[in-house]
This record gives C-alpha cells, sequence and structure tokens, in this order.
C-alpha cells in the first residue's frame, strides 16, 4: 500500500507540475494558434447576441451634466495626422473639407463643414470609454448621423456603414477605419461630432468630423471622417474584420 | 504491529465528500478564475491606474498608479503611487524583466499576465471567454447547491455553529483541525466564508465587470452611478479580484494544514478519510 501511494503521490505532483508549467507557456502559444484564438473570440458573438437581446434598440447611453465634463480631454491614437491632403484642409479651416457619403444608397452626395452645421444638431455630455480601461466625460454637437442617412436613403440591402478616415497608422499609409451596423447608425445619439466642449473640434480629437457611437468603446469612435460608405458585407475591406484595431485582432462588436 | 492510530483504537472511515458536479465545477471554476485574473492583469496594464467616480480625468489623483522614471544613476526605476504614497517596485510593478529579460515598462510583471507580452487585443479575448465559463459555471454551481441540497445542508450556519463561532475562531488562530465526525461538516468560519465568496465577492465581481461595459451601461441609464461610477467599478472590480486571491491563498493553506492528500483526493476521486492514517 506505501509504494503504491507514494507513486500516486508522485503522479500527483507532476501532473501539479506540468499543469502550472503547460498554463504559464502554453498559454502563450495557444494565443498564437488559430483555432483556438477563434475559439475565445466566440464570446464576442455572446457578448454581441446578449446585449443586442437584453438592451433595447433604442436604450440611450448615461448623459452628464456640465459638472462631470473632464478638465483635460484625452487625445488617443492619432493626434494630428501625417497626411498632406489632411493638413491642407486643416491649414484652411476645413473650408474645402467634402464628407463624401455613398455606398449603398438611393442618393449619394457629398456635405460641406457648413452644410452639416445647417442640418438640425443634437447636444450631448457622454462618456468616452477607451479600451484601455480609461473615461473622459467630454460634450459633443454635431448633427445626427441619422440626419444624413434620411437624406441619402439607404438601399434596403445595406447593413453597415463604414468610416474612412484621414489620419495613417503606420509608415506605409494605411489609414483608419471602423464601420457600425445600421441599429447603431440610426440611433439617436450617434453623431457626426463637429464641437467639443463648445468649440470647434480640435484636430487632437478629430476635427473637423468624428462619430460617436455612445454605447461602444472609444476605438468605434473614428476621427478625421472623410468618406461614409454604406456596405452589406466587411470582409472585402481591408483586413477584412470592419475595422484598423478589428483588424489586429479587436472585438468589432465594442459594447463591452 | 499494527500503526499506532489502530493501537489506540481509531477506526479508519472512508466516504463521499464531494459529488462529481461540485468536484467538476470546483476545477472549472479554478481554471475560469487563474485566466481570469492574468488575463484581467493584463487588461489593467493597458492603463495601470486606477481612479474614483464617473471618469479617469475629473481633477482627482489617481488611488493607485504604477509607473516608471529614471533614477540618479540613470536606470529606470518602478513606481507605484498609492493614494499619495510613492513605492520603489522595481522589478515587479511599473518596471520589470519580460520573457526576454530585458526591463521594460509595464504595470504588472510579464509572469501574471496572459499572454505575458504586452497584448491587450488577446487579453481581452481570454477574459471574455473564461467570463462566460465562469458565470455559466457559477449559476450551474449554484444551480446544483439549490436542488441537491447541498447548500441548505452543507454551507448554511446552523444554531449550533452560531454558538461555536469564539470556539472556531480560536481553533483557526491555534491552526487545530477538527478529527473524527467533527471533520465531515464544514465549521462556521469554513461556512460563513464560502458564503461570502459565493454570495457576495464572485457576484460582486461580475456586476462590477458588466458596469464596465458601456453597452450594459445603457441598461438603465446612471446605474453604474450606485457604486460611484464607471471608475470606481473598474476599482472594486480590481480590489475584488485580489480578496478573491486573498481568498485563494488562505483556502489552500487550510487544505495543506487540514492533511493536504486527503483534501485533494476528495477534490478529485471524491473520497475522504476520516481518522487512521494515509497508509491504511
Amino acid at each position: 500500500m506505501i509504494s503504491q501511494d507514494s507513486s500516486r503521490r508522485r503522479f500527483l505532483q507532476r501532473t501539479l507540475a506540468a499543469g502550472g508549467a503547460l498554463l504559464l507557456s502554453g498559454c502563450d502559444q495557444l494565443s498564437h494558434s488559430a483555432w483556438f484564438t477563434k475559439l475565445l473570440g466566440s464570446a464576442e458573438k455572446l457578448n454581441f447576441a446578449s446585449q443586442r437581446l437584453l438592451l433595447p434598440r433604442k436604450a440611450m447611453a448615461q448623459e452628464f451634466t456640465e459638472a462631470d465634463l473632464s478638465p483635460f480631454f484625452r487625445s488617443n491614437g492619432t493626434s494630428n495626422p501625417d497626411n498632406p491632403e489632411y493638413q491642407a484642409l486643416a491649414a484652411n479651416g476645413f473650408a474645402a473639407y467634402r464628407l463624401q457619403v455613398g455606398g449603398l444608397v438611393a442618393r449619394p452626395r457629398s456635405y460641406s463643414l457648413d452644410e452639416l452645421k445647417a442640418l438640425p444638431s443634437r447636444t450631448q455630455i457622454t462618456r468616452h470609454d477607451c479600451v484601455e480601461g480609461w473615461s473622459a466625460i467630454g460634450k459633443w454637437k454635431g448633427v445626427p448621423l441619422s440626419r444624413v442617412l434620411e437624406q441619402v436613403k439607404p438601399q434596403p440591402s445595406a447593413r453597415y456603414a463604414v468610416f474612412y478616415c484621414a489620419d495613417p497608422m503606420d509608415v506605409v499609409g494605411t489609414r483608419y477605419y471602423e464601420s457600425i451596423d445600421m441599429e447603431d447608425a440610426w440611433h439617436a445619439q450617434t453623431l457626426l461630432a463637429y464641437e467639443m466642449n463648445d468649440a470647434p473640434l480640435p484636430v487632437k480629437n478629430g476635427a473637423p468630423i468624428r462619430v460617436r457611437v455612445e454605447r461602444q468603446l472609444g476605438y468605434k469612435m473614428a476621427k478625421y471622417i472623410m468618406q461614409i460608405h454604406l456596405v452589406d458585407r466587411l470582409d472585402d475591406i481591408a483586413g477584412g474584420k470592419g475595422g484598423y484595431w478589428e483588424d489586429r485582432g479587436y472585438e468589432w462588436y465594442a459594447g463591452i | 504491529m499494527p500503526p499506532p492510530d489502530k493501537a489506540a483504537g481509531v477506526r479508519t472511515i472512508w466516504y463521499r465528500r464531494h459529488t462529481w458536479p461540485i468536484r467538476l465545477m470546483h476545477w472549472i471554476n479554478v481554471l475560469a478564475f487563474i485566466v481570469l485574473l492574468m488575463s484581467g492583469l493584463q487588461i489593467f496594464n493597458a492603463y495601470p491606474a486606477l481612479n474614483w467616480g464617473k471618469s479617469s480625468y475629473s481633477g482627482q489623483p489617481p488611488i493607485l498608479q504604477m509607473g516608471a522614471r529614471l533614477d540618479a544613476e540613470g536606470n529606470p526605476m518602478g513606481v507605484t503611487r498609492v493614494i499619495g504614497h510613492e513605492f520603489n517596485t522595481t522589478g515587479v510593478l511599473g518596471v520589470s524583466a519580460g520573457m526576454d529579460g530585458q526591463l521594460a515598462q509595464r504595470g504588472f510583471p510579464a509572469w501574471i499576465t496572459l499572454p505575458s507580452q504586452q497584448w491587450l487585443a488577446m487579453g481581452r479575448r481570454w477574459h471574455f471567454f473564461f467570463a462566460w465559463v465562469l458565470v455559466i459555471n457559477g449559476l450551474a454551481y449554484i444551480a446544483y447547491t439549490l436542488a441537491s441540497c447541498h447548500l441548505t445542508h452543507d454551507l448554511v450556519p446552523n444554531r449550533a455553529d452560531w454558538r461555536s463561532i469564539g470556539q472556531s475562531i480560536k481553533d483557526h488562530l491555534l491552526l487545530r483541525q477538527a478529527r473524527g465526525e467533527a471533520a465531515r461538516y464544514y465549521n462556521i468560519l469554513q461556512k460563513l466564508t464560502y458564503l461570502g465568496v459565493i454570495f457576495v465577492l464572485f457576484p460582486l465581481v461580475i456586476l462590477m465587470g458588466w458596469a464596465m461595459s458601456p453597452g450594459l451601461n445603457t441598461l438603465f441609464p446612471g446605474w453604474v452611478d450606485v457604486f460611484g461610477g464607471r471608475q470606481s467599478a473598474r476599482t472594486i472590480h480590481f480590489v475584488v479580484a485580489w480578496l478573491l486571491v486573498g481568498f485563494v491563498f488562505i483556502h489552500v493553506f487550510e487544505v495543506v494544514i487540514s492533511g493536504f492528500w486527503n483534501n485533494l483526493r476528495s477534490m478529485i476521486t471524491g473520497r475522504y478519510r476520516i481518522g487512521g492514517s494515509e497508509d491504511d
């Protein structure tokens, strides 16, 4: 009995030691394997499905008061696009800026900044949650994207709004882009914002236009928007995942 | 010659201490908790500070902050600030050696984060997948403990338990273990600790995780402010995670001193021995 028991102990000891080593080094290997990261990624579909099931379509993000405003609104990612065309627009106060809206719409068109400002606006004080973990509260004024959609009239096949941006993210000039589905595109708080904290949107926060998607994380809220394209699929755009960060492993649905 | 225990007349009793669903759910929980802790620290490292309130930029300094600066000799130094007090934590917090051995600026060190390198997107994947594992496993556990009466029989303190609380505190401080029939049952401190972990700490850490979701924030706008705001929720999430780590340390310590192999076996095969020795 004694020898059997001590061999059982040795077995358990080895199992524990092997288990620990497997956990530490194996997890790093698993993080690089396609099948396992895909399995882990299935949680995103669960998060998306359960949040869409649980939350009403029109559920509003919390709005705050002037007293809650962050004294400093952090700029993250690009703070000044390294792009000569953008710099030329900025130098001229975005007078020559045109937002192109097209794709699966009945009436594609472009908007100058003044034309966007002439549309009915919405002002909201909301909390900006970065995927990194920090939050900042800012006041945004802009035209609801729904107002623009009403004018360009999306075709029934349109499923996503894709935002193409002016900021290159690397030396080869890969541009930032993002996408949201039509449910978020039509949402009352989804704005094409041109003012932050009662002043024209600063370059570091996305001038002349950034999108506000208040029920998701900050990386969905693309800055320096040059073009909005309505599409029925995302897999044929850039890396195929629906956004610059999505192509680099972040979730397309950033409601968590 | 018979073993001393037998000579003294102590009979060895084997019994089934834990049913298979409890054993299975215990180990699933172990795996999920380890992954959630380590991937959580990876996520923390993306913004290695904790704030109180609705936002991180409210004019108030962070409660906790990990950073780096150069010391007098020009060497990188890890600095951790806790409520205005500064500590040199080089090598562990703020600045530590990565898997390549090079000192680098990071909140928690590579050996405790998942993945080991700085990789927020992958940390989130691990975290959210195993969060579902933890929640589903936890719901199954609660359903099972209710249906099997494990909760009412074994975990909820009875009158005798409450009367024994003073003795139980004394026993724990003196590291005295229950023997014979008494070892069949959880003691009062054990019951209260398990109930606290199952019904307070785990639900709280999950709720504070949900409180950080901008999507779930819209369920009842403002519900997160009950806990002080989103950044407070993040801080509570962090603190409760470490309280759970504290529980794990005490739990494993008690497992070791009250008969490590006997306890471990009872959580693997279910068999638990009362009286006698391992070799019977």
